[in-house]
């Protein structure tokens, strides 16, 4: 077989269903050989970085890991961005870069880059392939590192030579790398330590982040919180963990989280974190974050555990493991948290999540609980980055795991519609839902084409405030109200005539009665992908909200009047 | 406090800027690294001395362990160790000062590897604070040029 031959025969043993891709010079000989294949299919993307985000949102939604295809150089450096928001959010993704033949690398060839070079810090870990005998024991080390432990993205580099040439095809039967043992188990003892600190707890709390979804421990989760009848509140990327319609539900946690799973932090005696990492978005200020609690943390990256906040009770190890063993090792004899939930039924009550709706002007939030509402919290929900999205992540109510695609660690603008492309071609049986701003939307809007050629059904709803929203909020706040370069309006297109040349279907809803009647009919149009633009109000604000580096229990309730900080 | 760390690799290109590149993206103190072969040629040993209170180092070690090529992390600043550095320097010589050069270089158990009449290069092998020591006490000299190759170390035997 030739390399590229063997490229593809390696993909079919690791069960791919799609490539992302794009081709260039130095893929010829790839794009030779995928012209007759038919198992494996090549989604053409309109730019490289719309290849690794719809790779990520398809990895994202199925679990399994999204396969990128791109040439060497301009295609190469493309993917950049893509790579490091997939290894920020832990994704498992495999990305693929042609590269220039052996004997010119390090030349300045044309269309050369050390792609190698680039992504060694966003990567879990790169390859260059040098013999072609090497290319599918690389290729299966390849996908096991991205699934494996904490996934990520890895990179393979595949010069165009060792593509040409050729051996026999030898598969290893099992992948040993050396320097690569993750802890799956967690210690036994250190899980009783933990059980019994909960048996104990008067005021404990669960602290959940998307570990608990790679993991697959939803189900899990739902049983521990039950049975022991422990508030859960989740991250960003945890929403969906827990079902947001049980009682136990408390919402996202941090700088635009509720503020009861705020209080509840602050006043909790007993911090369980499971899969989630302390990130500053979540903790604010971090000698004041849950500062009566005995904390816990359950982790399979040991790099997290007493990176941001020292905690007293360290378990590395799969989250799923982790909550197998608690629910076993729990004694029959515990504290009952009846006072605690009266007391986080207060905070409920205090600041309930509300909104205004006047009938001749449109807000936000109302667009997204009417979805919410109309998909019963079961769609799969994509966002891009900015208000709308922090808004997502406060009135939809997630009931599933998996369900809820966001670029939560780089925090990319022009992640939404390529990642709900990349997550509807894994999700067929569900809804899948993109809330984008205007500004992220054309960061990435030539993906409309990949959407249209392949008859996506994804609903595109795109959250028009004429602003970049979230940070004329910042500047609203903090800077003087100087709206610098964050006003939108005179230069945004007509976004219906944009979508329509594309030849999307395409909407309009200015009110709450044509936003819901526009939702109705997007939810049923499955012919394709469908996109509604809403004309929001402009000068709407995400609250509540923890200023950058205070505490959470300091929230910001309202627009800036002091007398609303609580 | 200082830590000197011991990590066995994977002999293969780009280890050593794997390694040195996450110290500079995390901001950990990287004071010297040296890298060699073992006796296995598929691994190489990393020497690394780098400074920081128990959290950092904690972090330091776990994110060594973390990239796929390293093999085993061994902090052995607590632990039985010999560490050594090597130290080429060439310095001024004139008839005013060969005799004191000489008699120092005897101090230090130094080694003359090469003598002009106006230069002489010597190597001093010692741990880091004994080559520091060196340094300082030849100053005076004239120094024209030197190299430290970094401490290496390995756990004492039984
Ligand atoms: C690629 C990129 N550039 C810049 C930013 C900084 N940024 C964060 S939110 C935001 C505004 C987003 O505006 P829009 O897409 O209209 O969403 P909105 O906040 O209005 O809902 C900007 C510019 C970013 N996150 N990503
Ligand atoms: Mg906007």
């Amino acid at each position: 077989m030739n390399g590229s031959e063997i490229f593809f025969e390696c993909l079919r043993r690791e069960n791919v269903e799609y490539i992302f891709g794009y081709p260039g010079g130095a893929l010829l000989k790839v794009y030779e050989t995928l012209y007759d294949v038919e198992d494996i299919k090549h989604i053409l993307v309109r730019h490289e970085q719309g290849a690794t985000h719809m790779a990520e949102g398809y990895a994202r939604a199925t679990g399994r890991p999204g396969v990128v295809l791109v040439t060497s150089g301009p295609g190469a450096t493309n993917t950049v961005t893509g790579i490091t928001n997939a290894y920020m959010d832990s994704s498992p993704m495999v990305i693929f870069t042609g590269q220039v033949p052996s004997s010119l690398i390090g030349n300045d060839a044309f269309q050369e880059a050390d792609i190698v070079g680039i992504t060694r810090p966003i990567t879990k870990h790169n390859f260059l392939v040098k013999d072609v005998r090497e290319l599918a024991s690389t290729i299966q080390k390849a996908f096991f590192l991205a699934t494996n432990g904490r996934p990520g993205p890895v990179l393979v580099d595949m010069p165009k030579d060792i593509l040409n040439a050729s051996c026999t095809f030898e598969w290893p039967e099992s992948v040993d790398i050396r320097g690569f043992k993750p802890t799956i188990k967690c210690h036994q003892n250190q899980i009783e330590k933990a059980a019994h600190k909960i048996a104990e707890a008067k005021r404990p709390l669960l602290y959940i982040g998307g570990g608990v979804i790679s993991s697959e421990a939803s189900e899990e989760l739902r049983k521990l919180a039950i049975e022991l009848d422990i508030p859960v509140t989740m991250t960003l990327q945890g929403l969906g963990a827990f079902p947001a319609s049980h009682p136990l539900s408390m919402g996202m946690l941090g700088m635009h989280g509720t503020f009861w799973a705020n209080q509840a932090v602050n006043k909790c005696d007993l911090l369980i974190a499971v899969g989630a990492r302390f990130d500053d978005r979540v903790t604010g200020r971090v000698d004041t974050f849950a500062p009566q609690a005995y904390k816990i943390h359950n982790d399979i990256d040991p790099t997290n555990v007493d990176k941001n906040v020292k905690v007293d009770l360290p378990i590395v190890g799969d989250a799923k493991n982790f909550l197998q063993g608690l629910l076993e090792a729990m004694p029959e004899k515990r504290e009952k948290h009846d006072a605690w939930h009266a007391e986080i039924l207060q905070w409920q009550e205090q600041c309930p999540m509300t909104y205004t709706v006047e009938e001749d002007s449109l807000k936000t939030e109302f667009v997204i609980d009417q979805v919410s509402r109309q998909t019963e919290g079961n769609a799969v929900v994509v966002t891009d980055v900015g208000q709308h999205q922090m808004w997502t992540s406060q009135y939809y109510r997630f009931n599933n795991p998996r369900s809820i695609i966001t670029s939560g660690g780089l925090g990319t603008m022009g992640y939404g519609l390529p990642a709900a492309i990349g997550a509807a071609f894994g999700i067929t049986d569900r809804p899948v839902v993109l809330f984008c701003g205007d500004g992220g939307f054309m960061m990435n809007i030539q993906e409309l084409v990949t959407a249209v050629h392949y008859k996506i059904p994804v609903k595109i709803f795109l959250l028009n405030n004429s602003f970049l929203g979230m940070v004329r909020q910042w500047q609203e706040l903090f800077h003087e109200e100087k709206y610098s370069f964050t006003d939108l309006e005179a230069s945004n297109p007509d976004f219906l005539k944009v979508v329509d040349a594309f030849g999307c279907k395409a909407m309009r809803a200015d009110t709450p009665a044509e936003a819901e009647a526009a939702i109705r009919t997007a939810l049923d149009y499955n012919e394709g992908p469908v996109f509604v633009e809403f004309r929001v109000i402009k000068k709407d604000m995400v609250f509540p909200m923890v200023p950058a580096g205070g505490s959470i229990s300091d929230m910001l309730l309202e627009r800036l009047n002091p007398k609303t900080m609580v | 406090m200082k830590h000197l760390i011991s990590v066995l690799v994977e002999n293969k290109f780009g280890t050593l800027n794997r390694v040195a590149s996450m110290f500079s993206a995390r901001g950990f103190n990287l004071e010297s690294i040296s890298i060699g072969e073992t006796e296995d040629p598929e691994i190489s040993r990393m020497t690394i001395v780098t400074r920081g209170d128990d959290q950092i180092v904690s972090q330091v070690l776990k994110q060594l362990n973390r990239l796929i090529d390293t093999i085993k992390v061994t902090d052995l600043t607590r632990q039985p160790h010999v560490e050594r550095e090597l130290l080429l320097m060439t310095m001024k010589l004139s008839k005013a000062t060969q005799h004191e050069i000489f008699e120092l270089i005897n101090v230090f158990k130094g080694k003359v590897v090469d003598i002009k009449q106006k230069s002489i290069t010597i190597e001093v092998i010692g741990s880091p604070d004994k080559i520091n020591t060196t340094i300082d006490i030849f100053r005076p000299y004239g120094i024209r040029e030197l190299a430290r190759s970094g401490a290496v170390a390995i756990h004492r035997g039984e």
